[in-house]
């Protein structure tokens, strides 16, 4: 589904990124663990093709096709999802006219019919309900005045509606009570199954236990220095970061 | 960042090619000589067939004119103007008397502009049309449509006349209701009101005439829709709208122009009225031709709107959605007279290019209790210059009397300026006025954001553009907040890389 090889990439100049091997196969649900500064966001704005972050070797597969060609907008309606850290606020834009002009994107590229205003509630809705989230939550403006954790289950019910190929999960978890992080969890869990992937980017162990990964990779200095089964996330946990950047440098 | 710049240069790229109304009729066409004198006057009275007070009545505001200067104060700028060399008059050569004998290639101009085919068939005179207002659940809008310097057709006439509403040609109204039109014309605008509006005084042609008589409330849209075809004319029109006692109206005007290199000019005056509780709306989607990326060509738009709240409990709305023009210059205001009348003033003006538009409104509360509200969203791109002034002046007799103002501009790209003028004049201790005012730009976030959604980036400005403007557009009737919403995002066409 995903393969990237020798990735490295720079913002504002400056080396992010140095030569980071990796691939989800379809199906499969990956963690990405690391300190503060290791490049986890970067590598998620490069797979969603945010400007500035400039890819200056290696390459990105998705499926057959190479990512890093595409504008942001093809990648989203090519099955690529992005649940933003700090989700943005759009003022005016009704939340509903937002997302249902996101699924019919999406819904037109894979070449199935517009959903109309009548059938995207009754599909949001029923959404909502699991996620715990407010009808009225649909006629506010796009995050305005949402909290933290309503921010984090807007993009949660973003990413069940458009049920992407591939989700990047930017530490979906920070911030979030222990209630919300089950909602979260159970979101992503729910889209499991063959077509689906997910890189799930996180600072801590928490998120998975509910989230149980089929694999967990330590990123450091812009590099995958440790990969390994769900218990590496354990092992991170008792022994901190130090140990293994210290073993890989 | 990046998809700023590549906005920016998008934004600047856009030629005249997004200007889909830019076509030219062509058409025989009457014209009186070009330039203005008193002989000029004569002929447009003459053409009209006014009565003698109404010639009078033009010569004192063309001798007044004689007397002004150009206004300097407003923050646009442009060569002079020689009022000479234009024609103040042109019309089709076979100004068609009925409905039915529209000339066809007036159907086909119309047609172009997008007015409803189900209009078309009601402007060229289809038996029974117009008696059914609800076909097809939409309700039935009535049009005016004014093409150069006349009115050439006006819908839904009969159907209003049920109802005692009188919707017709200024030049019309002049003859069937005489008594009317001399006891209103002039008096909210003073034919030596300004510079632009003694012009209009002087010289105007036509325009839309409303009268809604006691308890009614107006059964469909009234609109007007102008259309300044002929090459080096102005147009010149005077609308007048009275709401007697207890009525209601809503009223619309759009308008284009084809492309031209030249400056044509566009100088209208509006009246309305307003007695003891009546209401009226009045919405505007100005799209007048803007010229082209590099500020060749396009109208000047220099329009004098006001409102007179007379009544009690009166109240005037206006809307305006203002995309084109090369340069904008209005300020659709509310005299409160009548103890808690209300005015009311919602407004999106968009440069782009090198458009130019100072604009905004001026809430004169006279009478107690008086409120007014005003909400500018002020958008400009590429070199685009915006400017808000406004004005809020409240007399020592306007006990209770309340302003809430909220001014906001949106920036796109760092080649343009938005400016806000406002004046306060607070002469009442009880009196409440307040002022908001915000400047931003549409951050990079917000369109990375909205593009990993698969939204396109000429989408995404759209989108947010409009969340930007949600508030005025909500107060546009129904059947044209659509188009208005379209509009804008047509303004701004070329703001992706």
């Amino acid at each position: 589904m995903l393969k990237i090889e020798n990735l490295h990439a720079t913002v504002d100049g400056k080396q992010i990124l140095n030569g980071l091997n990796l691939t989800i196969p379809s199906g499969e649900i990956h963690a990405i663990m690391g300190p503060n500064g290791s490049g986890k966001s970067t590598l998620s704005y490069v797979l969603a093709g945010r400007e500035g972050y400039e890819v200056t070797e290696g390459s990105v597969t998705f499926g057959e096709v190479d990512l890093l060609a595409m504008e942001p907008e093809e990648r989203a309606v090519a099955g690529v999802f992005l649940a933003f850290q700090a989700p943005v606020e759009l003022p005016g834009v009704g939340n509903a006219n937002f997302l249902r002009t996101a699924l019919n994107a999406v819904r037109r590229a894979k070449g199935e019919a517009e959903i109309d205003a009548i059938q995207f509630l009754k599909l949001a809705r029923a959404r909502m309900k699991v996620l715990n989230m407010p009808d009225d939550m649909l006629k506010r403006p796009v995050n305005v005045g949402f909290s933290g954790g309503e921010k984090k289950r807007n993009e949660m019910l973003q990413m069940a509606l458009l049920s992407p190929k591939l989700a990047l999960l930017d530490e979906t978890d920070s911030g979030l009570d222990i209630d919300a992080l089950k909602l979260v969890s159970d979101t992503v869990n729910s889209l499991r199954g063959p077509d689906f992937s997910a890189l799930v980017i996180t600072h801590y162990q928490r998120l998975l236990t509910h989230i149980v990964p089929d694999r967990v990779h330590v990123l450091s200095a812009g590099r995958i220095v440790k990969s390994g089964g769900p218990e590496l996330a354990h092992e991170l946990e008792a022994s901190g970061y130090g140990a293994i950047q210290d073993a890989a440098a | 960042m990046a998809a700023v710049t590549e906005t920016i240069e998008a934004v600047q790229s856009v030629t005249e090619s997004g200007y889909k109304w830019g076509f030219e009729t062509d058409i025989e066409m009457d014209f009186a000589p070009k330039g203005l004198n008193e002989d000029i006057v004569r002929f447009i009275s003459a053409k009209k067939k006014e009565p003698a007070w109404l010639l009078e009545w033009r010569l004192k505001a063309y001798r007044h004119w004689l007397t002004m200067e150009v206004p300097h104060w407003a923050a646009v700028s442009h060569p002079p103007i020689d009022f000479q060399d234009a024609f103040y008059y042109a019309a089709p050569k076979q100004g068609p008397k009925s409905l039915d004998e529209v000339d066809p290639e007036l159907l086909k101009t119309y047609a172009k502009l997008g007015i409803p085919l189900k209009e078309q068939a009601i402007l060229a005179g289809v038996e029974g049309a117009g008696d059914s207002p609800s076909e097809g659940g939409r309700m039935p809008i009535a049009v005016d449509a004014v093409f150069d310097s006349v009115s050439v057709a006006t819908s839904y006439k009969e159907r209003l006349a049920k109802d005692g509403i009188v919707f017709c040609a200024i030049s019309e109204a002049v003859q069937t209701h005489p008594e009317l039109v001399q006891q209103y014309l002039g008096s909210v605008v003073p034919q030596g009101d300004n510079f632009y509006a003694a012009l209009n005084s002087a010289v105007f042609t036509d325009g839309s005439f409303v009268y809604i008589p006691k308890g009614v409330k107006c059964p469909m849209e009234l609109s007007t829709y102008f259309r300044i075809n002929a090459k080096s004319t102005g147009q010149f029109e005077r609308t007048l709208i009275i709401a007697d006692e207890g009525s209601t109206v809503s009223y619309l005007e759009g308008c284009t122009a084809p492309m031209r290199d030249e400056n044509q000019l566009h100088a209208a005056v509006v009246e309305l009225v307003a007695l003891d509780d009546a209401s009226i709306k009045y919405s505007t989607v100005q799209n007048w031709y803007p010229g082209d990326a590099e500020g060749k060509g396009g109208i000047y738009n220099f329009v004098t709107k006001r409102a007179a709240c007379r009544g009690k409990r009166s109240k005037v709305s206006w809307t305006q959605v203002e995309t084109g023009s090369a340069i904008t210059w209005k300020y659709p205001s509310c005299i409160l007279i009548g103890d808690d009348s209300v005015g009311e003033f919602y407004s999106v003006a968009i440069t782009n290019n090198r458009q130019q538009a100072d604009t905004g409104t001026k809430m004169f509360h006279i009478g107690q209790r008086t409120r007014s509200t005003i909400v500018s969203k002020g958008i400009s791109a590429g070199h685009g210059q915006n400017t808000y002034r406004g004005l809020v002046k409240i007399s020592p007799k306007a006990s209770g009397a309340r302003n809430f103002t909220q001014c906001d501009s949106l920036l796109i790209g760092d080649q343009c300026g938005a400016h806000t003028v406002p004046y306060i004049e607070n002469r009442c201790m009880t009196a409440k006025v307040e002022h908001e005012a915000t400047t931003s730009r549409i951050a990079e976030d917000q369109l990375f954001y909205c593009r990993s959604r698969g939204l396109t980036q000429e989408d995404a400005v759209g989108m947010i553009v409009n969340g930007f403007c949600r508030e005025v557009l909500k107060e546009l009737p129904m059947e044209f907040a659509v188009e208005a919403q379209k509009l804008l995002q047509i303004s701004l066409e070329g703001s992706v890389g």
